[in-house]
């Protein structure tokens, strides 16, 4: 497996969906599908979203090979497929922003990692406390680009604590990226810097380790 | 000496009677004069009262008549969608299917009513300041518009896989821009700066933008008029600052996420640096972090001019307390001082 990584990160890069989609292939004679998006997939993926983080890769290059992956994912593991990770119970929202791509990475490079999410799309404060509520979500991702919208998530962690919801908030975008303080400013739990950081965070979640 | 002098010192690499400080205001006007952002910006008179007054208080270099990046999507018809406590921001993308890009149709500028607010700004502002503070008219560069007039993500995607839609675009956003930089230079405006986030390295890699935003630049920054200078809001621009001095601009403004000394180094004897205070921690900064944070930018890239101090997106938040401008101001006369000796001492 680890030597398809370097070739397969390279077709990403080049943003060859075809050659991305022959190395996917070859390997799925010899892996079960869950274990190629975990052995091959994701370390691309976080290959990628750390040379975001570092400057070495450019969001353009995020998105064009999210989406590639994403798409290859849903062909050999389709969205009902048994082994998608159904847990934690979560969702992903932009809160009061107006700003869709960060979620959209974050979506896609999730869902092509295997997990499975909910979408709410935009919503207010008030809007998404009844949706939290009602579908007893574990985890919610909240991206933002505002700096006004970041700030939103404190009204947000007030209104869960005060109906006693124990939902956890995981925040992005641009404005915890620029003020790494500002996520534990609005209560949340983590944040991730890039969409893949958003990998490890559940992954931490799940292992009960945050 | 008075701004302007003072400006256009540090952009011949020379050392000014200080550093050159410019506060860009948008927002901070309305907080002035107790309106709400929506009123402040429908009325040229008070955007013309608030920047006065501001600068009347913190004494800054420049006048800024940006007034927010959606106004270029209102020029087309597209909607703004208004906070009370933040910029306006763009709603709806108005090209909704890349067929709609054939049939776009460059608006008048001087015939837009939205863009006459501005306008009339800039002259009112000219009549009072003359030709003692520069005045900083704003563009968006006809390659990072799209992302409002179609959705980023979209955008992307003609940009990776319609070449002759993506060059069709850039052919009418390029007209649109010359002629919307033009028309500010004539009501009074002194400088263009050209607000170019998508070129950034954090958004693109180099060899695309040298491909794209690059040729853009070189091409719309030939047709204004006047002097430009390149904003990357906050994103990175190491990478291609070499490219960027061959556009023909002056001056590179430069993320926080970026190291000032380097940054300064990459530019020297081609690009005068503007930036890099980072306004999102600016919210939560006391007095005595807005000192040691001006100190530390003047310690790296003060020396010798070529250098203006100012926040690193182009616009101070809503958020960022009077106080912190005030000790921003203040530190800049009392450190920004020429010929820079405290850095020797310290040493
Ligand atoms: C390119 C850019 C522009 C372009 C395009 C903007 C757009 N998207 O519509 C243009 C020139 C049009 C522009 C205009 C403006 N901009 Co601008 N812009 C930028 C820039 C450089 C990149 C923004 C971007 O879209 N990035 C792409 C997204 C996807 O990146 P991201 O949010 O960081 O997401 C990544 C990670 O953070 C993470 N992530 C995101 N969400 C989540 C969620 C979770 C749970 C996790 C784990 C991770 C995660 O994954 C993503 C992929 O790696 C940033 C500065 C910067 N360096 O980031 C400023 C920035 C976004 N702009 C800003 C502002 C204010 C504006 C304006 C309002 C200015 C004005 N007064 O008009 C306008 C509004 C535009 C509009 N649409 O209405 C501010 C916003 C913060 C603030 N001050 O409130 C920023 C942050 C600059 C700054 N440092 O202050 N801008």
């Amino acid at each position: 497996m680890s030597q398809l990584l370097e070739p397969f990160l390279q077709a990403l890069q080049a943003l060859n969906r075809v050659e991305a989609q022959n190395i996917l292939c070859q390997a799925t004679d010899r892996q079960t599908s869950i274990e190629l998006v975990e052995e091959l997939v994701v370390p691309a993926l976080e290959e990628i979203g750390r040379g975001w983080e570092e400057g070495s890769v450019a969001l353009s290059q995020v998105y064009m090979s999210g989406r590639i992956c994403e798409e290859l994912v849903d062909l050999i593991l389709p969205q009902s497929a048994p082994e998608r990770k159904k847990q934690p119970n979560m969702a992903i929202v932009v809160l009061e922003d107006y700003h869709f791509l960060g979620k959209r990475i974050v979506y896609s490079i999730l869902r092509a990692s295997g997990f499975e999410l909910a979408d709410y799309g935009r919503m207010t404060v008030e809007e998404l406390v009844v949706r939290t509520q009602a579908d007893g979500l574990e985890l919610l991702l909240v991206s933002v680009l505002m700096l006004p919208s970041a700030l939103r998530v404190k009204a947000l962690r007030a209104k869960f604590d005060e109906l006693g919801l124990k939902t956890k908030i995981v925040t992005g975008g641009a404005p915890f990226v620029f003020d790494e303080n500002l996520w534990q400013e609005v209560g949340a739990t983590a944040m991730g810097r890039s969409a893949s950081e958003a990998i490890e965070v559940i992954t931490q979640i799940m292992e009960g380790k945050l | 000496m008075n701004s302007l002098q003072r400006v256009l010192t540090t952009l011949s690499h020379q050392e000014a009677d200080r550093v050159p400080l410019c506060l860009l205001f948008s927002l901070h006007g309305a907080k002035e004069l107790g309106l709400s952002i929506k009123d402040y910006f429908a009325n040229p008179a008070a955007v013309v009262e608030g920047q006065l007054r501001l600068r009347a208080k913190y004494h800054h270099d420049c006048i800024y008549t940006f007034f927010y990046a959606p106004i270029e999507v209102e020029a087309w018809g597209g909607e703004v969608i208004y906070s009370d406590d933040g910029p306006p921001n763009s709603g709806e993308p108005f090209i909704r299917r890349l067929e709609d890009i054939l049939t776009l149709e460059v608006p008048a500028v001087k015939a837009t009513p939205c863009l006459g607010k501005v306008f009339e700004a800039t002259a009112l502002l000219k009549a009072q300041v003359k030709d003692e503070v520069p005045i900083i008219g704003v563009v968006m560069s006809p390659f990072s518009l799209p992302v409002m007039q179609m959705g980023f993500d979209k955008y992307i995607e003609l940009i990776y896989e319609q070449p002759t839609l993506f060059a069709h675009l850039m052919q009418i956003n390029e007209a649109f821009c010359a002629a919307w930089a033009n028309a500010q230079l004539e009501a009074g405006a002194t400088a263009i700066c050209y607000f170019d986030p998508v070129s950034s390295s954090s958004i693109i890699p180099k060899e695309l933008y040298l491909q794209t935003g690059f040729e853009v630049a070189k091409r719309t920054l030939a047709q204004i008029k006047g002097p430009t200078a390149t904003h990357m809001a906050s994103g990175l621009c190491l990478p291609i600052v070499d490219a960027l001095a061959q556009t023909g601009t002056a001056i590179l403004c430069t993320s926080a996420l970026e190291d000032l000394a380097i940054m300064k180094a990459a530019c020297r004897g081609k690009l005068t640096v503007l930036g890099n205070l980072n306004g999102i921690e600016m919210r939560r900064w006391t007095v005595a972090e807005a000192e040691a944070k001006v100190k530390e930018a003047l310690a790296k890239a003060g020396k010798g001019g070529g250098f203006i101090l100012a926040d690193n997106h182009g616009e101070i938040p809503w958020q960022v307390p009077d106080e912190v401008i005030r000790a921003i101001s203040e530190a800049t006369s009392k450190w920004g001082t020429y010929p820079l000796t405290w850095l020797e001492e310290e040493v």
